[in-house]
């Protein structure tokens, strides 16, 4: 049944891939700058910076200006890569990403670190489950959440051969690397198929996709063949995997982020107005309570038992 | 198009008046047919617009992209009568274009887009954004060790943006030299005089506290203005803020220093007196 296992047990930082890529491009292309606000170990930027310490831009604490002079580089011929905390890089500075990015249409991409719940205990004004539903409404913004190492460093070079807009939602949740095909290619828009099947389908990104696989392992065994698609591109969506989904009779949504609004919100927007069929969105009711990542996850049913449960009930009601 | 530095600079302030009649001219046109903007505004910031752009600043406006070109940003976007007549007459597009302002479809929306227009340098409209962004570019600019200067006017009351303190900081701490930003200090805002809504004077010294070199001036003296903006800024070692004294309506009697004029759109009557008096 499954295209794809994890290859090793051993678990990836996100954000070390994010790095290498990065540092990597700058060597390629003098143009590309990185833009922080005191988030250079947060972003593990450390080594660019001792790399190419006249290529970093460290504005302080002032994520209004960090977006801003992103914009401004962007003018002057730079392709900057502005990272930070998710939280603070998009509801701080949400006036900003709207005016001056995605509104006058720029080059400049946002790098959303330490997404999701993945600062645990610190709280939900920490938290970044908010991002992809604020986002999602700058139509031409290039959203994508990889799902593993090979996955963030295909979209970061995707996002600088890109002219415009693009943001990267990256997690420091470490998760496992995705067996793939040696001819997988990353492209923004096109969703990838995992795990195949009919009966039902996961569509997932982010630190999700792996859960979604190991669920997926779970319903085979019961005889529920379930597809899982990683939609690593929420903006804009692959609308033709979504459409085969929806011929699967059952979709489940599964992401680290509130279930308003984000990629469940995007598909069940598609899917109602084309081919309604029975759905869950997976994720965060809203602001969740004390706890570290992974207890928030088997908390809310974010673990492939409670998500292999999702698609059991979702598959009694397809028609 | 530009340059002081090949005009005598008699004949650069002869020009830069009557640039400035003709924006404060063509502005209020464009606001009493389109019956909507900011005309107060407009005239408050006239003389700092054609000082810029017939006096000091370098550009093509055949070559709107140009790397090397001189960055003006618009932060108060919503004098945009007065900024799209500027782009005009230095030449970005048709005069005829300015016919368009504000209706449907039109290039020339109330705020300024790049994506419309040549000459735009970024969206603006919410305030706080211009002086942000203009700091992106001077760091652009640095980083290149290149020429160009980047220009960004602000209204008054717009610094009571946070935004605009955060990059303060930034660009001080960066020694944006090239970098300059202008107030134009009208002393009211949409409501009331700024200082009784959120005081900003004394202004000067929050400028020097942040690490500005400030220069103040009368904004609607064309020598004044040519002198502190075209004046050269390599070596100065920090970032330029000219508080440009101003009023808002100047130019026309009935205007004048009245904050009812922030967005205040005339009627026939007050249309033809105050073309009378703009002369």
């Amino acid at each position: 049944m499954s295209a794809v296992e994890q290859t090793t047990d051993e678990l990836f930082d996100c954000r070390e891939s994010f790095a290498q890529t990065i540092e990597a491009l700058a060597a390629e292309d003098p143009r590309i700058v990185t833009v922080v606000s005191d988030s250079v170990g947060s972003s593990k930027l450390g080594g660019f910076r001792t790399k190419f310490p006249d290529r970093m831009v460290n504005v302080g604490i002032a994520e209004q200006t960090l977006v801003a002079v992103g914009a401004g580089l962007a003018n002057g011929g730079k392709v900057p890569f502005v990272s930070a905390a998710s939280c603070f890089i998009t509801g701080r500075a949400m006036e900003q990403v709207k005016a001056d990015i995605a509104y006058s249409n720029v080059n400049v991409k946002l790098i959303g670190q330490s997404s999701g719940v993945a600062y645990g205990e610190l709280g939900p004004t920490h938290h970044s489950i908010e991002d992809l539903a604020w986002l999602r409404l700058f139509n031409n913004m290039k959203l994508i959440v990889p799902a593993d190492p090979w996955q963030t460093s295909e979209a970061i070079r995707a996002a600088a051969a890109h002219d415009g807009p693009v943001f990267v939602r990256i997690s420091r949740m470490k998760v496992p690397a995705l067996e793939r095909s040696a001819d997988a290619r990353f492209e923004i828009g096109s969703a990838e198929t995992l795990v195949e099947g009919d009966d039902a389908t996961i569509i997932a990104n982010g630190t999700m996709v792996h859960r979604a696989v190991a669920a997926a392992r779970l319903l085979a065994d019961e005889g529920i063949a379930t597809r899982v698609v990683n939609m690593a591109t929420v903006n804009p969506l692959d609308e033709a995997a979504i459409a085969a989904a929806a011929d699967t009779g059952a979709i489940v949504t599964l992401e680290e982020h509130s279930v308003r609004g984000g990629l469940g919100g995007a598909v069940a927007e598609l899917v109602a107005t084309t081919n309604p069929v029975p759905m869950r969105i997976l994720g965060f009711p809203g602001f969740v309570p004390t706890g570290s990542a992974e207890f928030l996850f088997d908390h809310f049913g974010l673990n492939p038992a409670g998500i292999a449960d999702a698609v059991r009930q979702t598959v009694a009601r397809k028609r | 198009m530009s340059s002081s530095t090949k005009v005598p600079r008699n004949d650069a302030v002869t020009q830069i008046a009557s640039k400035s009649l003709w924006i404060r001219r063509r502005s209020f046109q464009m606001v009493y047919e389109a019956q909507q903007g900011h005309p107060g505004g407009d005239f408050s910031a006239a003389d700092i617009l054609a000082t810029l752009y017939f006096g000091v600043m370098r550009f093509d406006p055949r070559k709107p992209n140009d790397p090397g070109r001189d960055r003006f940003v618009m932060s108060k976007g919503h004098c945009s009568g007065a900024f799209y007549a500027a782009l005009a007459a230095a030449g970005y597009f048709p005069e005829d274009e300015l016919k368009t302002y504000m209706e449907p479809l039109s290039k020339l929306n109330g705020h300024p887009n790049r994506n419309y227009l040549p000459g735009v340098e970024t969206n603006t409209g919410p305030l706080g954004h211009g002086l942000p962004v203009a700091t992106g570019i001077a760091i652009a600019g640095q980083l290149d060790n290149a020429d160009f200067r980047t220009f960004v006017l602000t209204g008054d009351g717009e610094l009571q943006e946070g935004s605009n303190w955060e990059c303060a900081l930034t660009a001080a701490h960066r020694k944006l030299e090239n970098l300059t930003l202008i107030v134009d200090r009208n002393r009211l805002q949409q409501g009331a005089r700024t200082e009784d809504t959120a005081t900003l004077d004394p202004l000067d010294e929050k400028w020097r506290a942040f690490g500005w070199h400030v220069e103040m001036v009368d904004g609607h003296d064309h020598a004044q203005l040519l002198d502190v903006l075209s004046a050269p800024a390599k070596g100065r070692g920090k970032p330029l803020c000219v508080i440009a004294n101003t009023f808002k309506g100047k130019g026309v009697s009935f205007m004048h220093d009245n904050v009812s004029w922030h967005h205040g759109v005339p009627n026939k009557e007050q249309y033809e007196q105050a073309m009378a008096e703009l002369v």
